[in-house]
This record gives structure tokens, C-alpha cells and sequence, in this order.
């Protein structure tokens, strides 16, 4: 009877499979089209005559000798100085990802520990921050940052981000604790061990599946943030995206474009080597939400 | 856990999310009753190889003075909320009066920038989320289909245009659409007109925003459905196929009905995500046809020499507003679920 349930006329199998063939391009094409264009220069990948210039470079043949040039690359990571970019994102990606998960675990243990009636108001307060546009929030930020003459540093920036990541992280550790069945910190509270050293001793070596899904996607939002790096940085912390950002406002001029296409590029390869590694940790932590309520 | 336990946990977390998410909240309604101090002028002679002339300069020593003295500006109480440029009540009520077709009404009102931004912004949140439910739920059953080696590589692949940095994926397709990019010359080749261009007309960008939403957002429904799907029951779907259900009609009243109550959290999730919709516009440039609720904030932060933080408050304010009206049902939904199981 399953092997009935599964089995699927031929029209039917040639045309999911089409349709998935079909999606995967439509999610792909554009990433890989860039990245090939990358190594091209402008008249070839903005190719007015023929899009197969895009593929064989003749100009880039043309310009600089060869069908591949990492031109583009050299003067954005050394000449208009993305390699700082590239240093401001990692220092903010760092702390922000290592603070806002020892935030969260404290913070959704107790939550999902505590029987009390507060928990679930503090959860649904958490539910609508998670819900506040973030450039609101930064409207609110700016003036009181600039009176206080904290504006523009990054560790400024790195509070924001765990702030702002805080409800998401709390939901979802929340969640996830609740999964860790209580007699095992229990237990370890009747021999005699207080709250905290059940958590370190009981709870922490089995936190870790979690703990990780949590991190990547904590790691995400303070990676691919715009409004919040572009609004509180100033030109010499910031970090990739508005850089990127700035590459476009300034240099609408021939051969500029180039270097935002390169530095897209560049910020594009940590996060596809990222769904590679931890596909499964994304997917489980995408459904969490979803799954457990 | 006693509650001096649990604030001994909780802590941190609560101190970072009341200073840098209520307070800003509270600050920003108090912002939006203030206004931007008036240009102080000064009369400057200047005297060049033709004569002498008096200029009307800002004077911007008296400027930077008079804002280290009240950095907020002057109070202008409700003053910004009604003013042109937010809800604009002596436009509305002039274009009422003044039109003779409600159509001639609401085209007069959709060019005041903030129902404009509106306007949009709903448009993008209550277009994109269904589109993108459907998208990811077709996807999902497709996928579950092909064979079980190509899975992977398929969820990698569809996990892209999610996981990229929205303005960069944004970014990616605007040089796509460009009218030298590989579609946008397509595209002039295919319908033969070499004026043909997607950013300019406010309809085509409108849908190129919404397309983008749709590519951006599928991936986690098509996930989060997808991972639905692997936990449907099959002794339902088998005792509905001996009672004769066809494979669209197991679809339709087995699989749908079960993966309902992930449809509601992906139609949330969604809702949240899309009414904040800031980036697309950005990548895409587009802030000449469509601007959104975010949109306007950004640009009055971003506006001259000087934020115009009163306007920005005001936005902001009203945006909070919107999220409010959205989350009610969920909430409502939520509290009554707790005071059942209470």
C-alpha cells in the first residue's frame, strides 16, 4: 500500500521535476551570472549588443589580455578600501553572535523554566519588538546617540544588533529549552546544586544543537543589516553592505559599477559557503518556529 | 524558579531590549512632537568687481548655537502628524471638496507622500505574502516528488535568494534588469522596443519590487512547508486513497488541511517581514515610483546637512501604528488561547 501511495504516473514526475528544475534556476541563475560577470569588465557584463559577451568576455579580452580579471576585485579591496569593510563586518559579526547567544540562553532558560504568568507577557512583548521596523527604532537612536556623542563607533553598533536580535533569539532558545526535558536540571537542583550550576553543569552539554542553529541565524541578521550599520557608522567603521551601499550613491560613472558588482561578490561567498556547511541546521531552525508553536 | 532567579537569568537580555527597543520607542513619540528649528538669516554684504550686494545668508553659527542649546527643536505638539508631508488632513479634506469622482479623490491622495508610502507598503505586505505561501507551497510539493539524491542539492540552491543580504540580492537582479543587463536587453529583443525599461514606469517597478519579494521570501515558505510535508500522516493519506480520493483531492483535503496551521505562522512571519519593506528599494532605486513606510523615515534621516528628526518621529510613530493594527488578530488570537489553557 506505501509503495502505492508513492508511486506517480510519468506526466505527473516529468512535470514536478520540470517545475523544480525551473525554480532552481530562477533561484540560482542570478548568483552565478554575477559572479562569472564579476570577473569581467563593465562593457562586457552591461553588454548592450550580445549578452553572450557577458560569458566570453571579448572586451575584457580587449582591455586588460585575458577572458577573466580580477581588476574590479583589486580596486575595491585595496584601492577604495573594502578590505576595512570586510575587517568592521567580521569584529561586528563576532561580538554580536557571541553576546546576543549568552543573552539568550540565560534569558530563554528562565523563560522556559519559570511557570509564572509574566513569561508568557514577557514573550508576547518580545513578539512585537521582533515586529518594529528597524529603521523606526534608529529614528529613535540617533539624536540621543549624537547628544551623547556615541554615534559612529562600533561597539555602539554591536549593542543595537544584540538588542535588536534579542526577541528573535529569546523566542527561539525559549523554544528550543522547552525540548530539554526539566527532570534534568531538576535532578541536579535535589543534589544539592544551585539554579546557575544546573544550568552550567546540567543543561549547557546538551545546549549545543540549539545554541548553533540560534548563532547562524543571529550571525545572519547582523551580517546582511543595512539600516542599522548605514544609519550609526560612520564612513571610516563601516562595514560591507553600506559600503556596498556607497559604491553605488557616488559612482554611477563607467567602469564604477564594477566595483560594487566585485565587492557583492566578495560579501556574497562567506554566506554561500555558510548554507553549505550548516544547510541542516538552517532548515531545522527555520521550522522551529513553526513546528513547536 | 523563584523570581529572583529568574530576573538573575534574565537580565541582560530584558536591560538590552528595554534600553535599545522601549525606550527608543518612548523617545521617538516624544521626538515627533517636536520640529526643526526655523533658518535663522542674517543679512551678508558682499562686495565683488560689480558693486555691492546684500544676500540673505542661513546663519549658521546662530544655527549650530541655538541647537546645542535645544538639540530637539521647538515643540510643535500634533503640528507634524497633520502637517503636508505625513497624514496631511487640509490636503485630504481639500482634495474631498475639490474632486468630483472618488477615483479623482484617491488619485489626489495617493500624491501625498505618506499615503503614497502607505499605499504601497500595503500593497507589497497583502500581494507578496500570498504569492509567496502559494510559491513555497507548490515548491514544497514538487519537491517532495523528485527523487531523494537531488534534494539536497536542491534545498541548497533554494536557500540562496533567502540567506543573501537583502540589498545585494536586490542588487543582483537590478543589474540583471538593467537596460544593458542580460534581461532588461532581453526583454527590449523580445517585445522589439529599445525604450522599453523596467525602471521607468511606477507599474513595471512595482512589479519588479513585488517579484523580488516573492524570490526572497519562497525559500522559508517553501522550507518550513516542505519539512511540514515529511510529517503528514500517512495512514490518512492511504485510507484516502482506498476510499478512492484522487492525488489532487489527498492534496486538497489531507495535506492542505494539515499544513494549515503552518500557513498561518509563514502568513505571520510574513506580515512582519513585508511591512517593513526598505532594502528592494534601495537596491533597486526605485524611490522615485515606489517608496514604503520605511522609506520615508530613512530619507528624512538622511535628508540635507541636518536630520529632520521630528519628521522621521512622526513617520515612525504612525509605522508603529501600522505593526500595532497588524499584530492585533494575532495577539487576540494568542491571549485567548492562553486565558483556555489558564
Amino acid at each position: 500500500m506505501a509503495k502505492a501511495l508513492h508511486q506517480r504516473p510519468l506526466p505527473l514526475v516529468a512535470l514536478s521535476t520540470g517545475f523544480v528544475i525551473l525554480w532552481v534556476l530562477l533561484a540560482a541563475f542570478p548568483f552565478v551570472w554575477t559572479a562569472w560577470g564579476s570577473f569581467k569588465v563593465e562593457a562586457d557584463f552591461f553588454s548592450r549588443t550580445d549578452w553572450m559577451n557577458a560569458i566570453f568576455g571579448p572586451k575584457t579580452l580587449q582591455q586588460t589580455g585575458g577572458t577573466f580579471t580580477g581588476d574590479a576585485y583589486e580596486a575595491a579591496w585595496i584601492q577604495q578600501g573594502f578590505w576595512k569593510a570586510v575587517l568592521n563586518t567580521s569584529i561586528v559579526v563576532v561580538a554580536v553572535v557571541t553576546i546576543s547567544l549568552t543573552f539568550g540562553t540565560l534569558g530563554g532558560y528562565a523563560l522556559a523554566r519559570s511557570g509564572f504568568r509574566y513569561t508568557f507577557w514577557l514573550l508576547i512583548a518580545a513578539l512585537i519588538f521582533r515586529a518594529m521596523p528597524h529603521v523606526t527604532l534608529v529614528s529613535g537612536y540617533l539624536l540621543p546617540f549624537f547628544e551623547m556623542n556615541i554615534w559612529g563607533y562600533l561597539p555602539t553598533t554591536i549593542i543595537v544588533l544584540v538588542a535588536i536580535n534579542q526577541p528573535f533569539t529569546l523566542w527561539m532558545l525559549h523554544s528550543f529549552f522547552m525540548t530539554i526535558p526539566k527532570d534534568l536540571d531538576e535532578s541536579a537542583l535535589v543534589d544539592g546544586c544551585t539554579r546557575f550550576q544546573a544550568f552550567r553543569l546540567a543543561v549547557i552539554p546538551v545546549m549545543w544543537p540549539g545554541v548553533v542553529t540560534t548563532g547562524l541565524f543571529s550571525f545572519l541578521l547582523a551580517y546582511n543589516d543595512f539600516t542599522v550599520t548605514s544609519m550609526l557608522l560612520t564612513q571610516e567603521n563601516q562595514t560591507m553592505v553600506p559600503k556596498i551601499a556607497s559604491f553605488l550613491g557616488s559612482t554611477q560613472q563607467e567602469g564604477k559599477v564594477m566595483l560594487a558588482v566585485s565587492a557583492a561578490v566578495s560579501a556574497m561567498a562567506p554566506l554561500f559557503v555558510l548554507v553549505m556547511v550548516f544547510q541542516r541546521q538552517i532548515v531545522s531552525g527555520l521550522t522551529a518556529g513553526a513546528v513547536k508553536g | 524558579m523563584p523570581h529572583r532567579t529568574f530576573l538573575a537569568f534574565i537580565w541582560p537580555s530584558l536591560l538590552a531590549m528595554v534600553l535599545f527597543i522601549a525606550i527608543p520607542i518612548l523617545s521617538v513619540g516624544y521626538q515627533s512632537l517636536f520640529v526643526e528649528h526655523p533658518q535663522m538669516m542674517t543679512e551678508v554684504e558682499s562686495c565683488g568687481p560689480f558693486g555691492c550686494k546684500t544676500e540673505r545668508r542661513v546663519d549658521a553659527a546662530a544655527m549650530s548655537e541655538l541647537r546645542a542649546e535645544s538639540p530637539m527643536g521647538r515643540y510643535n505638539g500634533m503640528g507634524t502628524y497633520t502637517n503636508p508631508s505625513h497624514l496631511a488632513f487640509d490636503e485630504v479634506g481639500a482634495a474631498w471638496r475639490g474632486s468630483e469622482s472618488f477615483g479623482q479623490f484617491l488619485r489626489l491622495v495617493m500624491n501625498l507622500p505618506f499615503y503614497k508610502a502607505l499605499f504601497f507598503t500595503l500593497a507589497y505586505t497583502f500581494i507578496v505574502t500570498p504569492l509567496v505561501i502559494v510559491l513555497g507551497f507548490c515548491i514544497a510539493i514538487a519537491v517532495n516528488t523528485v527523487s531523494a539524491r537531488l534534494k539536497g542539492p536542491v534545498i541548497f540552491f533554494s536557500l540562496l535568494p533567502m540567506i543573501v543580504t537583502p540589498l545585494i540580492g536586490a542588487l543582483v537582479l537590478f543589474w540583471m534588469i538593467d537596460a544593458r543587463g542580460v534581461i532588461g536587453a532581453t526583454l527590449q529583443q523580445v517585445f522589439n522596443d529599445p525604450q522599453l525599461s523596467l525602471k521607468a514606469s511606477p507599474t513595471l517597478t512595482w512589479v519588479t519590487l513585488f517579484v523580488y519579494g516573492v524570490w526572497h521570501s519562497a525559500p522559508f515558505a517553501f522550507v518550513v512547508f516542505y519539512a511540514g510535508l515529511q510529517t503528514v500522516p500517512q495512514d490518512t493519506l492511504e485510507s484516502a486513497m482506498v476510499d478512492g480520493a484522487s492525488r489532487w483531492e489527498r492534496i486538497r483535503f489531507v495535506t492542505i488541511p494539515y499544513l494549515m496551521p503552518l500557513a498561518t505562522f509563514i502568513a505571520l512571519m510574513q506580515l512582519m517581514d513585508n511591512f517593513r519593506v526598505f532594502e528592494p528599494i534601495i537596491g533597486f532605486s526605485a524611490e522615485a515610483n515606489a517608496t514604503s513606510l520605511s522609506y520615508l523615515i530613512y530619507s528624512d534621516l538622511r535628508s540635507g546637512d541636518f536630520p529632520l528628526f521630528g519628521s522621521a518621529a512622526a513617520s515612525s510613530i504612525l509605522t508603529i501604528g501600522g505593526v500595532v493594527i497588524l499584530l492585533t488578530p494575532v495577539l487576540i488570537r494568542t491571549w485567548r488561547e492562553f486565558k483556555r489553557k489558564g
